[in-house]
């Protein structure tokens, strides 16, 4: 069964279009990253999933209506929406207690476990906390739920190089098992780019590209081309083309490799790379007009 | 999780965030008990020859700074529920925090509802449970005083009827929690709506009526009704018996308080307006 299935997705704030008709299907121990620039639709898509805002279109969450039956949905979907949404008036106690009374899938021992290797203390408010902690325990209280499907919107955003390579790690390490499917949204691409196994641009309310991180492997590929090889790979018809130090590197999208690995040196890009060539707008030096 | 544990653990929660609930009635119990202190004395040596006063004046000389003192707690109570209820479904909102309440399987509603128990509720018990403790300790006060004074220390209960004068006020707090349910539905309404300055948007539609009412037509019925809203929960007890004490059952009138439609009308629109309030609730984000 699909954890995520839509059709025709939309979502317009007054005459804005937020989403405009999207497909979506996530299967099981799926790693989604949806990628997209500020205000292509990220936030309004996941709200949408997690019932925090009606929608136009068909949109099943494990099966349900999120906007109808949010609360249900609760039970086996967790997100962290933004960092430091945790209350800061609550004590790290209070918030074992509480998550641990309405929570059917809490295991409040994986908690204190997980707690336990951090040095956050249970007497202290959430707001005598540094940013690094707050996440450190949304992330323990989270992992401690036995769900099937895991959102995550920006949740390393503002936390420094360490907590954001400790969260990543410790979600795969002590949470992700195969069974589970975890959505991010992230502007640190770079970060997750080992860690998905599916990936999706969005921009301005619609899917530009959305594949496999072994088809994005297969598919993508950057040469990098001295300048006497570099009209006969433009003739192979790039993407996007940029200048480092003097020499250019050019994007292809399913592009015969062995006649470009004659031109130049032949590498996989980056998911940053092919999100610049996809959607940043074309730059008037390096473009594939100029000569 | 059943529906009943959800419900515990959401009012829980609203306790943890707004510790004025218990700490506003016991400050206000310190300074009572403070008050009787210096003041002990003084009612003592007005109940010397309290034998000879008529049975209605005996009463009053010993009960008068327990039911002042009951009543100052009690009146805090509701002034903190109109407070906690401006605020409830408006600090979550501002902090960010609805996204973390969200995230946990507890419906709109039962959050909501267990806002709503809060002033209707919770607060009016705890600010009993505050007011017999602290008439607990003032007879225990007093008793010495007397007891000091060489008089009997067993006065103030021989004149007052203890269980009766209890009783009387749980009554008198369960009509209330009724009579004024429409101004705290009011509240969590606008708490839900309002972007900021909900306590502006709680009471000027009400200040603008008045005034617009006054220049345009002279009258003030609008003013009538804010006030009939206020005070009006004291038509749970007799006509003639509010001047004194209560301490009688036959003072309490039920059936007229029941029978009265500004209850009803009033819990209708308090109904509405916990709806409104839940629905606004689903749909919001952050401000």
């Amino acid at each position: 069964m699909a954890v995520i299935e839509a059709r025709g997705l939309r979502k317009a704030y007054g005459t804005t279009v937020a989403l405009d008709g999207i497909d979506l299907d996530v299967p099981e121990g799926r790693i989604l990253g949806l990628i997209g620039p500020n205000g292509a639709g990220k936030t309004t898509a996941l709200h949408s999933i997690l019932g925090l805002t009606p929608f136009q279109g068909e949109l099943r969450v494990l099966g349900r209506d999120p906007w109808r039956e949010r609360n249900l949905l609760m039970s086996e979907v967790c997100f962290i929406a933004d960092v430091a949404v945790l209350p800061r008036w609550l004590r790290v106690s209070q918030a074992l207690d509480y998550v641990a009374g309405v929570h059917p899938r809490f295991d409040r021992a994986k908690a204190e476990g997980l707690l336990g290797r951090t040095t956050i203390r249970r007497a202290s408010r959430i707001g005598e906390l540094s940013k690094g902690m707050v996440t450190q325990l949304h992330l323990a209280l989270v992992m401690a739920i036995d769900a099937k499907l895991l959102v995550l919107d920006e949740p390393t955003l503002g936390l420094d190089i360490l907590f954001r390579k400790q969260f990543y790690d410790s979600l795969l390490n002590d949470y992700f098992d195969g069974n589970r499917t975890i959505v991010v949204t992230t502007h640190q691409v770079e970060e997750i780019e080992h860690v998905l196994t599916d990936l999706m641009f969005i921009d301005r309310g619609r899917i530009v590209l959305g594949c496999g991180m072994e088809d994005f492997a297969a598919r993508f590929v950057e040469a990098m081309v001295l300048p006497d090889n570099l009209a006969a790979a433009r003739a192979l018809g790039a993407l996007h083309e940029r200048q480092v130090f003097g020499r250019s590197i050019l994007l292809f999208d399913r592009v015969d490799r062995d006649a470009l690995a004659a031109l130049g040196e032949v590498r996989t890009p980056g998911i940053a790379d092919v999100f610049v060539a996809l959607l940043a707008p074309p730059s008037p030096a390096g473009t594939r007009e100029t000569a | 999780m059943s529906p009943g544990a959800t419900f515990r653990w959401s009012v829980r929660r609203e306790i943890w965030e707004h510790r004025g609930i218990y700490l506003a009635p016991l400050a206000i119990a310190a300074l009572v008990l403070v008050g009787f202190l210096i003041h002990a004395g003084q009612w003592a040596g007005k109940l010397q020859g309290i034998e000879a006063l008529a049975p209605a004046k005996q009463v009053h000389a010993v009960i008068l700074p327990f039911g002042l003192a009951a009543s100052v707690i009690l009146l805090t109570a509701w002034i903190v529920g109109v407070f906690y209820c401006l605020d409830a479904l408006n600090a979550e909102r501002r902090d960010r925090s609805i996204l973390f309440w969200k995230s946990m399987p507890v419906s709109d509603l039962t959050t909501v509802l267990a806002k709503a128990a809060i002033p209707m509720a919770v607060l009016p018990l705890a600010a009993i449970a505050v007011a017999l403790a602290t008439q607990a300790v003032m007879l225990s006060v007093g008793s010495a005083v007397l007891a000091a004074k060489g008089m009997s220390p067993s006065i103030p209960w021989t004149y007052v009827p203890w269980m009766q004068t209890t009783l009387a006020m749980l009554y008198g707090m369960a009509a209330h929690a009724l009579w004024f349910a429409p101004i705290f539905g009011w509240m969590l309404l606008v708490s839900a709506w309002a972007r900021r300055a909900a306590f502006l948007w709680a009471f000027m539609p009400f200040f603008a009526a008045m005034a617009l009412e006054k220049v345009a037509f002279g009258t003030q019925y609008v003013w009538l009704l804010v006030g009939y809203r206020i005070t009006g929960g004291m038509r749970a007890f007799k006509a003639d018996a509010t001047k004194d004490p209560i301490t009688q059952f036959s003072q309490l009138d039920p059936l007229a308080f029941l029978a009265l439609p500004g209850l009803w009308l009033g819990l209708v629109f308090a109904v509405v307006c916990i709806v409104a309030a839940v629905r606004l609730r689903r749909r919001r984000e952050p401000i």
